[in-house]
C-alpha cells in the first residue's frame, strides 16, 4: 500500500471522510452501550439531552468547555509549532496556585486591579513552568514529551505538598484543600441570573487573539514555518529556538489561564481534583479542531457536551460514564485518520 | 547509617528487582518499538489494559500463565492499532500514541465498571508467589534478591535476553534495526518495512502489557485505577538513558528501582520524619528528567525514528 498525494481534493474529498469519521465513532459508542446492556438509541438521547437539552444542561456544558478552551489553544499553539507540550495538566495547576496563594488575602485589592493581575500572575506561572522543557529541549535536546508528562506528575505531587502544608485551609475540617477567595478575586457572572462567570468570556477573547497572532503577525508565521520544517525554517534565517521558547511561553500561560479560570470563576478555592484531566482533553480538542483556534471553541464545547452528557446519562442508565472518554478517543483516532484521506489517495501496489 | 543499614540488606535488593521488573518489561517493549523506527506512546494505556486483562483473566478462573498471555494478548491488539494508523498510513505518532493511551485507559475503567459494578474494593486473586531457586537463593544478599524471586521476574529477565538475542544475532533484529535506521535500504533487500515495523510495534506492545500484568498478578493481587501511575512514561526515559540498548535499558531500570525502593525505606526513618511524603514521591519523576539530561547530549537515537516511510518517496 502506498500514499499519494492529491493535488486539488474535490469538495467531496475533504467532507466525506471526516464526516465518516463521526458516524463511525456514533456506531462504535452504541455497540459499546449495548454491550452495557443499554439501549443505544435512549443512551445517545440522554447524551445529547443532558449536554445541550435544557437551559441548566447548556450552562453546564459551556461552564465545562471554558477551561478546554484554554487547554485546547495551548496544545493548539504548541502543535502548531510542533512542540509536543503534553503537560498542560501541569501549568493549569501552575495558574491555580498563584490564584489562590495571591487571591485569598494577600494582596487586599479591589476586584478591578486584583483579577489582572491574578490572571497575569498565573499566566507567568504557567509559562514558567512550560520554560524548563523547553530550554531542556533548544539548549540540551531533551525531548519535550517525556519531560512535559513527568512535570504533570511532579507538579501535582507539589500542588498536593502545599495543600497538606502551607496552603491547607485552618478552617477546612482536615481535607487537603486551600482557603477560599477573598470577593474581590472571584469572577463575576457574565449575565444577571444565569451561571456563567467570565471565564468562558476571556476563553473566547483568548481564541480571538490566538486566531489574529497566528494568521495576521510574524511569530504566527515563524511558528507555522518552524512546524512546518525546522531545517527549511532555519535556513530561511528563522531563530528557531527562540521561536520555540516563545511558543513554550504563550502555550504555558494559555493552559495556566484555565487554573485560574475554574478557582476564581467556578470552585473558589484550590483542591487537588480541580482538573479531571483537563490538559490532556485539550490534546483532543485542539486536534478535532484541527489545530484552528477559533475552532477550538467549537470542539471544546462538542468535547464539554459529551461529558456533561454521559454524566447524566450514566445516572439514568447504567452505562458507566467512562463510555465519553472511550468516544472522544475514538473520534480523536478516527479523525487524525479521516483528515489524512481528505489529502492522500491510498494506493494498492 | 540507617542508610548503610538499608543498602546492605537482602530485603533492600529484593524490593529493587520487584520495583524494577514492570519498567524492565515496559522498557524492553518500547525499545523494540523505537529500534524499528515507531515511538509508542499508547504504553501508558496499554500498561494499565495489561494490568486488568491479565488480572481479570485469573480472577474469572483461568490459570496465572494463562492469565499473562491474555494480558499479552490485548496489548497487542492495542499495538496493531496503534501500528496500523502509524505506519502503513503515516500519522503523527505523538497523536496516535497519546489516543491509544486515551482509548486503552478508558475501555479497561469502562470494562472494569461493566464487570464489577457494585464493589467498592476490588476482589483479589492469588498472585505469583516467590520461587526460591536451590542453591542460587542461599547467596547471601544479592543470590537472596535476585532468586527468590516470583517466576513473572524470572520470565522478564529472560525476555531481555531474549529480546538483546534477537536484535543483535539474528537476520530478524538486523531487519529490525534497519528499519530504524534506514528503511529505504529494508525496502531495497526486498522487506517489508510495513511488515518489520508493525511487527515490532505488535509485538513491543505485549510486553508492555506483560509489565502492567505483572503489578497486578505478582507485585500486587488486585486491580487499582491509576495503579500504573506514570510507569509508562518513565519507561520511555529509561529506553532513551539506555541508549536504546537492552543491557543498558535493563541497568537504567534496576537503577531506577533502587532509587525508588531507597525513598520508600528513607520515608521511614528518622530523616524521612521531616521531609513531606510528596518530596519523596517526586524523586523518581525528577531522577527519570535528571537522567534524560545525563544521555542527551550522547544519545544515538534510530536515525528513522518518528519518519513515516512511504515505498516510492525520496
Amino acid at each position: 500500500m502506498r500514499l499519494e498525494p492529491i493535488a486539488n481534493p474535490s469538495f467531496a474529498r475533504s467532507v466525506v471522510p471526516p464526516a465518516l469519521a463521526i458516524a463511525a465513532t456514533v456506531v462504535i459508542a452504541s455497540l459499546l452501550a449495548m454491550i452495557a446492556g443499554a439501549d443505544p438509541f435512549a443512551v445517545l438521547g440522554l447524551i445529547i439531552k443532558g449536554a445541550f437539552g435544557t437551559k441548566f444542561a447548556l450552562l453546564e456544558t459551556l461552564n465545562r468547555a471554558t477551561p478546554l478552551i484554554f487547554t485546547g489553544l495551548a496544545v493548539a499553539v504548541a502543535f502548531r509549532a510542533r512542540f509536543w507540550n503534553i503537560g498542560a495538566e501541569a501549568q493549569l495547576y501552575a495558574g491555580a496556585l498563584v490564584t489562590v496563594v495571591l487571591g485569598t488575602g494577600a494582596l487586599p485589592w479591589p476586584g478591578f486591579a486584583l483579577i489582572p493581575t491574578l490572571a497575569l500572575g498565573a499566566v507567568l506561572a504557567g509559562a514558567l513552568v512550560l520554560l524548563v522543557p523547553a530550554i531542556l529541549k533548544t539548549r540540551f535536546g531533551v525531548d519535550e514529551v517525556v519531560t512535559t508528562l513527568l512535570l504533570n506528575f511532579i507538579f501535582l505531587l507539589f500542588i498536593s505538598m502545599l495543600l497538606e502544608g502551607p496552603l491547607k485551609d485552618p478552617m477546612g475540617m482536615g481535607w487537603p484543600k486551600s482557603a477560599r477567595l477573598i470577593a474581590d478575586a472571584r469572577l463575576p457572572r457574565m449575565f444577571e441570573g444565569l451561571r456563567l462567570h467570565w471565564g468562558f468570556g476571556l476563553a473566547i477573547l483568548c481564541a480571538v487573539a490566538v486566531w489574529v497572532i497566528q494568521t495576521r503577525s510574524t511569530l504566527g508565521y515563524e511558528m507555522r514555518a518552524v512546524g512546518l520544517n525546522r531545517a527549511a525554517a532555519a535556513f530561511a534565517g528563522i531563530p528557531v529556538n527562540r521561536v520555540l521558547v516563545k511558543t513554550a511561553l504563550l502555550s504555558g500561560g494559555l493552559a495556566a489561564l484555565a487554573g485560574f479560570s475554574e478557582v476564581a470563576g467556578l470552585k473558589g478555592s484550590l483542591t487537588l481534583d480541580l482538573s479531571p484531566g483537563f490538559g490532556y482533553t485539550g490534546i483532543i480538542v485542539a486536534m478535532l479542531a484541527l489545530l484552528n483556534p477559533l475552532g477550538v471553541i467549537v470542539t471544546a464545547m462538542f468535547v464539554a457536551g459529551i461529558f456533561v452528557g454521559a454524566d447524566s446519562m450514566s445516572r439514568a442508565a447504567a452505562v458507566p460514564t467512562y463510555l465519553a472518554d472511550m468516544m472522544l478517543a475514538t473520534a480523536l483516532l478516527l479523525m487524525v485518520l479521516a483528515i489524512m484521506l481528505t489529502r492522500f489517495r491510498v494506493r494498492r501496489e | 547509617m540507617e542508610i548503610v543499614d538499608i543498602l546492605i540488606s537482602a530485603s533492600f535488593w529484593a524490593a529493587v528487582i520487584r520495583i524494577a521488573t514492570p519498567l524492565i518489561l515496559a522498557t524492553m517493549g518500547e525499545l523494540i518499538c523505537e529500534r524499528a523506527g515507531v515511538l509508542n506512546l499508547g504504553i501508558e494505556g496499554i500498561m494499565v489494559a495489561g494490568a486488568f486483562a491479565g488480572w481479570m483473566a485469573v480472577y474469572s478462573g483461568t490459570g496465572l500463565w494463562m492469565g499473562v498471555a491474555v494480558a499479552m494478548v490485548v496489548g497487542m491488539l492495542f499495538g496493531l492499532l496503534h501500528a496500523a494508523l502509524t505506519v502503513p498510513f503515516g500519522l503523527s505518532q505523538h497523536v496516535v500514541g497519546l489516543g491509544v493511551t486515551l482509548l486503552a485507559t478508558s475501555s479497561t475503567y469502562f470494562a472494569y465498571r461493566l464487570a464489577l459494578p457494585q464493589v467498592t474494593s476490588p476482589p483479589k486473586i492469588a498472585a505469583f508467589q516467590a520461587y526460591e531457586i536451590p542453591i542460587l537463593s542461599d547467596i547471601p544478599v544479592l543470590g537472596q534478591a535476585l532468586f527468590s524471586q516470583t517466576p513473572f521476574t524470572y520470565l522478564a529477565f529472560a525476555l531481555v535476553a531474549a529480546t538483546g538475542i534477537m536484535l543483535y544475532r539474528t537476520p530478524l533484529g538486523l531487519a529490525v534495526r534497519a528499519a530504524g535506521e534506514s528503511p529505504a535500504a529494508v525496502a531495497a533487500q526486498g522487506l517489508s518495512v510495513t511488515g518489520i515495523r508493525m511487527g515490532a510495534v505488535i509485538v513491543g506492545s505485549g510486553f508492555m502489557a506483560m509489565g502492567g500484568a505483572f503489578l497486578t498478578m505478582s507485585a500486587f493481587d488486585s486491580f487499582f485505577f491509576e495503579m500504573v501511575n506514570g510507569r509508562g512514561w518513565v519507561a520511555i526515559a529509561l529506553v532513551v538513558f539506555g541508549s536504546w540498548k537492552p543491557g543498558k535499558a535493563l541497568l537504567g531500570a534496576v537503577l531506577f528501582a533502587g532509587f525508588d525502593a531507597l525513598q520508600i525505606r528513607v520515608q521511614q526513618t528518622s530523616l524521612g520524619a521531616d521531609i513531606p511524603y510528596q518530596i519523596f514521591l517526586m524523586t523518581p519523576y525528577i531522577l527519570s528528567i535528571v537522567a534524560l539530561i545525563l544521555v542527551s547530549r550522547r544519545a544515538q537515537v534510530p536515525a528513522a525514528l518518528m519518519i513515516p516511510f512511504n515505498k516510492g518517496e525520496r
